[in-house]
C-alpha cells in the first residue's frame, strides 16, 4: 500500500475514531494490513475474518469466552458482513481502547444483548453466565446458583422491575456501579493488555 | 579423734527428713509447705506448720536409738546424703576426725563408716547415727532436719530400698513385706518390717498432728484483709498520732471475690499486696495471702514488678506483722486500743475461717470459674515473666473473666494449677477450632495480650479507642438476622464463581447496610474476610476493586480490622498502592486508613514498606491547578487518601520517624496549601500528630506551615480548626513559633475560637495553643487587647480537665505581667484559681500553683488569696507526691510570704508547716530542692520562724546541698544560706557542716546571679573568723577582689565587706600575734 493512499485513509478515519491521534491511526492501519495479508490488495472489501478477528481478541488481550468474542466480532463488524474492515478496525479500537464511559456502555450492552433486540433478557443473562459458577456435585439442580445469580443481578440492575433489562436499566446500574459495566463477561481489555497493546503497535509505527 | 567440741548433730535431723518424706509421703509432700515460686529442688518454708512437722521427726529420730536399739543399728540400703552446716569441730567421741573429714567409729559390716562428713557433704547410714547426729547438732537440729529432707524428698527408697517407695494410692509395701518376712527367715527383713512399720506410725503421728495444727490455723480471707487495711487506714496519715504515715494497695482494682493479686498468684494464696510506710522505717511491702501476712521482695522501681517470694517469717494479720516491724506503730496502736480494738474484734472473727473445711470445695470451685476462661488464661503466661500493666491493673479481659470469682481458689498447692493446665490446653484447640470456623472471634482477645507484649516501645499520642473494645458475641444461633443467610449465599459465590460471577456477586453485597455490625460480621462469620482478601491477591483488578470497597467500608469495625490484619491484609493492600490503577490505590489507601488503627496494624504497614509508598503518593503535581483534569482531580484524590492513611500510621512514634525519613514532610506541607477541608482535615491531623516530635515542630516552622495553619483557624470546619490549633499548641513551646503565630495573624481567630466553649476538644485544642503563644510577652499583649483574659476566667469554671488545665496555664503566663494580674482580680478570677488548688490532677495542679503564685505578686491579690487561705492550700500541696507539684506549690508560696501582711504569723499558723518544708530539702529533685531554698529564704525573713526553722534543722540540710553545680539551686541556696545567717550560731553551724568551701567555688559559675547570691552569702559567713580561713585557704580573695569591680552594686557591696571581713581578721591576727 503506498503512503499517500495510507494517509488519505488515516485522515479519513481520524474523523470517526476520535480517541486516536493521527499517526496512532496510521498505525492501526498499517497493523490492520499486516494481519490480513495480500488479502486487503486482492479483494477491496474484504478484512478480517471471525477466526482471524478472534485469534487477535485471544492472543492480544486474552480473551477466553467464546460466545463473548462472537459478540465482540458482531458489535465490531458495524455492518455485519462478516468480515471487519479497516474501518471498522480502527473505530472498533477507538471505543475498545480508548472509549469514555457513555461509549463503552454502549458497545457493552450491544455484546450482551445476544439477540439484539434491545433487551438483556433473563435467558440471555442465564446463558451467558452459565459458566459462571464452580459446579457443586453436591447440589440437586446444578443451574440453581446460575439462576440465583441471575436473580440477584435483575435485583441490583432492573430498574423497572420489567424482568428484563432495557439499555436505560443498564446505563443507571452502570453509572451506579461502574464495576458492572462488563457485568456479563470480560469484553473489553484489562489495564495491561491495552497497554501492552498500545505500546507495541504504536511503538513499532515510531521505529519505521 | 578430734579434739573436737562439740557433737555433731546431723543424725536426727536426717532421719526426720526421711521420715516424713517417706512414711509421711502425704504429710510433706501434701501438708508441708514448700516454697512456691522459684524453680529447682523445692525448699521447705519455714512455716509454723513445718516447723512443729520437723520438730516432731527431731524427737522421733532422737529417741530412736534408745527405744529400737536393734533397729538402729540397721544399715541404710543407701546413705542419706545432703549438705550440713556444721562444722567438723562439732564432733568429738565416737568419731575419727583427719582434717575436714569426720567418720563415725562405727562401721557396717564391709568396714565402711556409718556416718562420713567430707567438706560440706554428710553421709548417714543408720538411724543410730542419726540420732547421734541429731544430738550433736544441738540448736542447729532444725536445720539440718531440714536440709536433709530437701535433699532426700523420698528417704525410704534409701534406707530400706526401692521396694518401699512411697506409691500414689494403696500402699502394698507393707503386705509385700509381711510375705517376704514369712518365706525368709533373713533377720534383716524382720528388721526392715518393723522399721517400716515404725516409720508408719510415726507418718500416722505427724498426719494427726498436722492435722491438728492444721485445724487451729485461721486463714485470712479477702474480706477480713479488706477490713482491717479499711481500719488501719483510718488511722493513718501524716501527724504524730497515726499509727502510719500511709497504707496504700499496689492495685485499684479489685476481682469480684474480693482478691487484689493477679490470678496467676491467686492460685498461691495471695490476696493483695501493700505498701505501708510507717512513721519510723523505710515502706514495707507486703503480701496478704491466705496463710498470712508477710513481706515481699518489693517493687523494683523501674520495672513497677513485684517480687513475690516471701522475705519474712508469716504473720497471722497485719496488726500482729505492723507491731513487729514499728515500734511507733506499736507506740501509737497503744493510744488508740480503744477505739481500735473494740469493734474489729468480733467483725475479725467473723471473717476468719477454719480452711480444710473447705479446702477441697474450693478446688472445685476454681475448675467451674476458670474452665469457660481458660483460653484467655492460657494466653496470659506471658504475663507472668513481665507483668505488663503499670499498676498491676488487670486488663479488662481479666475482668471479665469468671477467674475474678475463684476467690477461694487461692490456694497453697502448685498441683491445683498443674491439673488445671492440661485442660486448658484442650479448651485451647477447641477454640482456635472455632475461631477458625469463623463462628466468635476469640482470637481478638489473645492478638491483644501479645501485642501488648510486642509493642512496649510504640508509643501514641492519643489515646486508643479500640485498643480495649470488649468482644461482642453472636448469641447461639438462634437469631440470626436474614441478612446472615444472604450474606452467606454471596460469600458463596464469591468463592466458586468466575471474575464475573464474583463482580456480581461483590457489587450485590454492596447493597447491604455495610455500615451496620450485624452485617459487618455476618461477613465475618460466614469466612467472608478471607475471601475478600484473597480477591486482593488476584490479577482482576475489578475483584480487587470491589473487594476494597467492601473491606473500606467494614473496616470500621474494630473487631473486623484485626481480623484484616490477622489475614495478612495489610501487607496485600500496601503491595496494591504499587498498582498503576488509580482507584485502586485510593481505595487501598483508604482501607489502610482505616485498619492501621491500632498498634500492631501500624506497625505491620511500617515493617512493608507502607509509609515509603504512602508518602508517595502525596506527590500530586497538580495540587495548584486551578482547573484540573478528571485524572489530575484524581491526583489529587490520591494524594487524600494517602494522607488519611499515613494520618493513622502516624500515632506511632516509629512510623512519624519513618514518614519524615520518606520526605513525607514537604509533601505535607504543599497539601496543606489546599483549600479543600477533606484534604486538609488528614493533612493538618497528621501534622498535629507528628509534632509531638522535635524534627516535625522544626519542620513545621521552616516549611512555612505555621501561616497555613493559622489560615485554616478560620475554617468553617471544626474539626480541622483544632487540629490546627493543637498543631500550634504543640509547635509554640518555640519562641520563633510563637512570634510566627502572632505574624500571621493568628491570635485573633483563637481568641475568637474561645467562645464556642460547646465544643470541648476544640476548646481544649484553642486554650492550649493560647497557652503556649502567651509565653511570648508579644503575644500577651495582644491577648489582652482581644479581652482574652477575661474570657479564661470564665472558662475556669465547669469545664473538663483537659480544658482547665490549658486555660490556667495560660492565666499563669499571662500573670507574668502585673496589669494582667489585676485584671484577673477585677474579673472576679482568684477564688476559682483558689478553688483549683483543691484538685487532684497532677498537670492541672502544677499549672494553678504556678498562676497562683504568679496572682500573689500583687498585695492586693494577696490580700483575696489569704482571705481564702490559698496559702494554707499551697502549703499542703507540698505534700503532694509529685516533685513538680512540690517545686510549682513551693514557688508560688514565696511570693505569698513576701506580699501578704503578718506573713510570719501566718507561716506559724500552719501547725507542721515548717518541718514539712525544711523536710523536703531532703527531695533528690533539683526544682523541688531549688524552690524550697527560695521559699526558705522569704521563710526566714522573719526572726522567730528563722528560729524555728533552724530547730528543724535547716542548716545542716542547706550544707549537705552545697556540692552542686546546678545553678538555679545555687543561687538559692546561696541566698537561704545568707538568710539563715541572721540567727544564733547559725554561721558557725554553716562552717561546721562544710558549707563553706563549695561556696567559693560558686564564684566561678557562669551566672552573675549566683556570684551576687553567693557574694551576700560569704559576706555573712565571713563574720565567723573560722569561715574567713576556710574562705581564704579557697582562695576567695582573689575571686572577690574580681567582683568588686562588677556593675552590680549589691555584688559590689557584698564582695567588698567580705573581703574587708578577712582583711580585719588577718589583721587582727598579726596584731595578736606581735601586737
Amino acid at each position: 500500500m503506498n503512503r499517500k493512499k495510507l494517509q488519505k485513509q488515516a485522515e479519513a478515519l481520524n474523523r470517526s475514531a476520535r480517541h486516536f491521534r493521527r499517526p496512532e491511526v496510521e498505525c492501526l492501519i498499517r497493523l490492520f494490513h499486516t494481519l490480513v495479508p495480500e488479502a486487503g490488495e486482492r479483494r477491496g472489501a474484504a478484512g478480517l475474518d471471525r477466526n482471524a478477528f478472534r485469534s487477535v481478541l485471544h492472543l492480544t488481550f486474552g480473551m477466553t469466552d467464546d460466545m463473548i468474542m462472537d459478540r465482540v466480532f458482531r458489535a465490531f463488524d458495524k455492518d455485519n458482513d462478516s468480515c471487519v474492515s479497516v474501518k471498522e478496525w480502527v473505530e472498533g479500537l477507538s471505543i475498545f481502547l480508548r472509549g469514555t464511559l457513555e461509549e463503552k456502555m454502549k458497545y457493552c450492552f450491544e455484546v450482551y444483548d445476544l439477540n439484539g433486540d434491545g433487551y438483556i433478557s433473563r435467558e440471555e443473562m442465564f446463558h451467558m453466565l452459565k459458566n459462571s459458577l464452580l459446579k457443586q456435585p453436591t447440589e440437586e439442580d446444578p443451574d440453581e446458583g446460575i439462576k440465583d445469580l441471575v436473580e440477584i443481578t435483575l435485583k441490583k440492575m432492573d430498574y423497572d422491575h420489567d424482568g428484563k433489562l432495557s439499555y436505560a436499566d443498564f446505563e443507571k446500574a452502570v453509572r451506579d456501579e461502574n464495576l458492572l459495566l462488563e457485568a456479563f463477561g470480560p469484553c473489553l481489555p484489562d489495564i495491561k493488555s491495552s497497554m501492552a497493546f498500545e505500546m507495541q503497535a504504536f511503538q513499532e509505527t515510531h521505529d519505521l | 579423734m578430734g579434739a573436737g567440741v562439740r557433737p555433731a548433730l546431723h543424725p536426727l535431723c536426717g532421719e526426720t527428713a526421711l521420715i516424713l518424706v517417706g512414711a509421711m509421703g502425704v504429710t510433706l509432700t501434701r501438708a508441708a509447705q514448700w516454697t512456691s515460686a522459684g524453680s529447682g529442688p523445692g525448699t521447705l518454708e519455714i512455716t509454723p506448720l513445718n516447723e512443729s512437722l520437723l520438730n516432731e521427726i527431731i524427737k522421733f529420730t532422737e529417741g530412736f536409738h534408745y527405744r529400737h536399739p536393734q533397729e538402729a543399728a540397721f544399715v541404710f540400703r543407701e546413705p542419706l546424703e545432703w549438705k550440713t552446716r556444721l562444722d567438723y569441730s562439732v564432733f568429738e567421741s565416737g568419731y575419727e576426725i583427719s582434717g575436714t573429714t569426720v567418720q563415725s567409729e562405727d562401721k557396717d559390716k564391709d568396714g565402711q563408716p556409718l556416718l562420713l562428713l567430707t567438706a560440706s557433704t554428710i553421709r548417714v547410714r543408720s538411724f543410730g547415727e542419726l540420732s547421734r547426729l541429731l544430738s550433736v547438732a544441738t540448736e542447729k537440729k532444725l536445720k539440718e532436719a531440714q536440709a536433709c529432707l530437701e535433699a532426700n524428698r523420698d528417704p525410704i527408697v534409701k534406707i530400706l530400698g526401692p521396694g518401699y517407695g512411697t506409691v500414689e494410692g494403696e500402699d502394698m509395701s507393707m503386705l509385700r513385706l509381711l510375705e517376704k518376712v514369712k518365706k525368709d527367715d533373713d533377720p534383716e527383713t524382720e528388721i526392715k518390717m518393723k522399721i517400716s512399720l515404725l516409720l508408719q506410725q510415726l507418718d500416722m503421728q505427724l498426719l494427726n498432728s498436722s492435722l491438728k495444727h492444721i485445724s487451729r490455723e485461721v486463714r485470712l480471707t479477702p474480706t477480713s484483709v479488706k477490713n482491717e487495711v479499711d481500719l488501719l487506714k483510718h488511722f493513718s496519715g501524716k501527724g504524730e498520732d497515726t499509727v502510719l504515715e500511709s497504707l496504700e494497695y499496689t492495685s485499684d482494682y479489685e476481682f469480684s471475690n474480693g482478691c487484689r493479686a493477679p490470678p496467676w498468684r491467686q492460685v498461691h494464696g495471695e490476696i493483695c499486696y501493700l505498701i505501708v510506710k510507717p512513721h519510723d522505717t523505710n515502706p514495707l511491702f507486703i503480701t496478704c495471702s491466705t496463710a498470712g501476712v508477710f513481706l515481699n521482695g518489693g517493687r523494683e522501681k523501674e520495672k513497677d514488678d513485684i517480687e513475690y517470694e516471701r522475705k519474712s517469717d508469716i504473720y497471722k494479720d497485719l496488726v500482729t506483722f505492723l507491731r513487729e516491724r514499728s515500734p511507733k506503730f506499736l507506740e501509737n496502736m497503744a493510744k488508740q486500743e480503744y477505739t481500735f480494738f473494740e469493734e474489729p474484734v468480733h467483725e475479725k472473727q467473723q471473717h476468719l475461717e477454719i480452711v480444710d473445711t473447705e479446702d477441697s470445695g474450693q478446688s472445685q470451685k476454681f475448675y467451674d470459674c476458670s474452665e469457660k476462661n481458660v483460653f484467655e488464661k492460657m494466653k496470659s503466661p506471658p504475663v507472668k515473666g513481665k507483668p505488663i500493666d503499670k499498676k498491676l491493673e488487670p486488663s479488662l479481659k481479666w475482668k471479665d473473666t469468671g477467674l475474678a470469682g475463684s476467690q477461694d481458689a487461692a490456694k497453697k498447692d502448685i498441683k491445683e494449677e498443674k491439673e488445671v493446665r492440661p485442660i486448658s490446653h484442650e479448651l485451647k484447640k477447641k477454640a482456635s477450632i472455632i475461631s477458625s470456623g469463623s463462628v466468635k472471634a476469640q482470637s481478638a482477645t489473645k492478638r491483644k495480650v501479645s501485642e501488648k507484649s510486642e509493642e512496649a516501645s510504640e508509643s501514641s499520642s492519643e489515646s486508643e479507642e479500640d485498643e480495649e473494645q470488649p468482644e461482642r458475641h453472636q448469641e447461639g444461633n438462634t437469631d440470626l438476622p436474614s441478612e446472615y443467610w444472604q450474606i452467606q449465599k454471596l460469600v458463596k459465590y464469591l468463592k466458586g464463581g468466575n471474575q464475573t460471577a464474583t463482580v456480581i456477586a461483590l457489587c450485590s453485597m454492596r447493597d447491604f447496610n455495610l455500615a451496620q455490625e450485624t452485617c459487618q460480621l455476618a461477613i465475618r462469620d460466614v469466612g467472608g474476610l478471607e475471601v475478600l482478601i484473597n480477591l486482593l491477591d488476584t490479577e482482576d483488578v475489578k475483584c480487587k476493586i470491589g473487594s476494597l470497597k467492601i473491606l473500606k467500608e467494614i473496616s470500621q469495625n474494630s473487631q473486623i480490622r484485626r481480623t484484616i490484619a490477622d489475614l495478612g491484609g495489610l501487607q496485600i493492600m500496601v503491595k496494591i498502592l504499587d498498582s498503576p490503577d488509580k482507584d485502586l490505590k485510593c481505595l487501598a489507601a483508604e482501607t489502610i486508613a482505616n485498619v492501621a488503627k491500632f498498634k500492631r496494624a501500624r506497625r505491620t504497614v511500617r515493617q512493608h514498606g507502607g509509609i515509603t509508598r504512602l508518602v508517595g503518593l502525596l506527590d500530586c503535581v497538580s495540587m495548584g491547578l486551578a482547573n484540573p483534569t478528571p485524572s489530575q482531580t484524581k491526583d489529587i484524590e490520591i494524594a487524600r487518601c494517602g494522607a488519611l492513611a499515613l494520618w493513622s500510621c502516624s500515632k506511632s512514634t516509629k512510623n512519624k520517624e519513618a514518614i519524615r525519613k520518606a520526605g513525607g514532610i514537604p509533601l505535607l506541607a504543599q497539601l496543606l496549601k489546599s483549600p479543600h477541608v477533606s484534604m486538609l482535615t488528614p493533612v493538618v491531623g497528621t501534622l498535629q500528630e507528628c509534632a509531638s516530635e522535635p524534627s516535625y515542630r522544626l519542620a513545621i516552622k521552616t516549611e512555612r506551615m505555621i501561616e497555613n495553619l493559622v489560615k485554616n483557624l478560620s475554617s468553617e470546619n471544626q474539626e480541622l480548626q483544632m487540629h490546627c490549633a493543637s498543631a500550634i499548641f504543640k509547635c509554640a513551646e518555640d519562641e520563633e513559633t510563637r512570634d510566627l503565630v502572632r505574624q500571621h495573624g493568628g491570635l485573633q481567630p483563637l481568641a475568637t475560637l474561645l467562645s464556642n466553649s460547646e465544643n470541648k476538644e476544640l476548646l481544649a485544642a484553642v486554650t492550649g495553643a493560647i497557652w503556649k503563644c502567651a509565653i511570648s510577652r508579644e503575644n500577651v499583649t495582644k491577648f489582652r487587647e482581644y479581652k482574652v483574659i477575661e474570657t479564661l476566667v470564665g472558662l475556669l469554671t465547669d469545664q473538663p480537665e483537659e480544658v482547665l488545665v490549658n486555660v490556667v496555664g495560660a492565666l499563669g503566663e499571662c500573670c507574668q505581667e502585673p496589669i494582667n494580674r489585676a485584671i484577673i482580680r477585677k474579673c472576679a478570677g482568684i477564688p476559682p484559681l483558689v478553688n483549683l488548688l483543691t484538685g487532684t490532677n497532677q498537670a492541672l495542679l502544677v499549672n494553678v500553683t504556678k498562676a497562683v503564685g504568679s496572682c500573689a505578686a500583687e498585695p492586693e491579690n494577696m490580700m483575696i488569696i489569704d482571705r481564702l487561705d490559698g496559702v494554707r492550700l499551697l502549703w499542703s500541696l507540698l505534700k503532694n507526691p509529685h516533685p513538680d507539684v512540690q517545686a510549682s506549690a513551693a514557688w508560688a508560696i514565696c511570693p505569698c510570704i513576701e506580699n501578704a501582711k503578718d506573713a510570719g504569723e501566718m507561716v506559724r499558723s500552719f501547725v507542721g508547716g515548717l518541718e514539712l518544708i525544711v523536710n523536703l530539702l531532703k527531695s533528690e529533685h533539683k526544682e523541688v530542692l531549688a524552690s524550697v531554698c527560695a521559699a526558705i529564704t522569704n521563710i526566714a525573713k522573719d526572726e522567730e520562724n528563722l528560729a524555728v526553722i533552724t530547730d528543724h534543722g535547716v542548716v545542716p540540710l542547706l550544707s549537705r546541698l552545697a556540692n552542686t553545680n546546678n545553678d538555679k539551686l545555687r543561687r538559692h541556696l546561696a541566698e537561704a544560706i545568707s538568710r539563715c545567717c541572721m540567727w544564733g550560731s547559725n554561721r558557725i553551724a554553716f562552717g561546721e557542716t562544710k558549707a563553706v568551701a563549695p561556696l567559693v567555688h560558686y564564684l566561678k559559675s557562669d551566672d552573675t546571679a549566683v556570684h551576687r547570691a553567693t557574694a551576700q552569702a560569704l559576706y555573712q559567713l565571713s563574720e565567723d573568723p573560722n569561715n574567713c580561713i576556710t574562705m581564704h585557704e579557697n582562695g576567695v580573695v582573689k575571686l572577690l577582689l574580681g567582683m568588686v569591680g562588677s556593675t552590680d552594686e549589691i555584688l559590689q557591696e557584698a564582695a567588698a565587706g567580705c573581703i574587708a571581713n578577712i582583711r580585719r581578721l588577718a589583721l587582727a591576727t598579726e596584731k595578736a600575734k606581735y601586737g
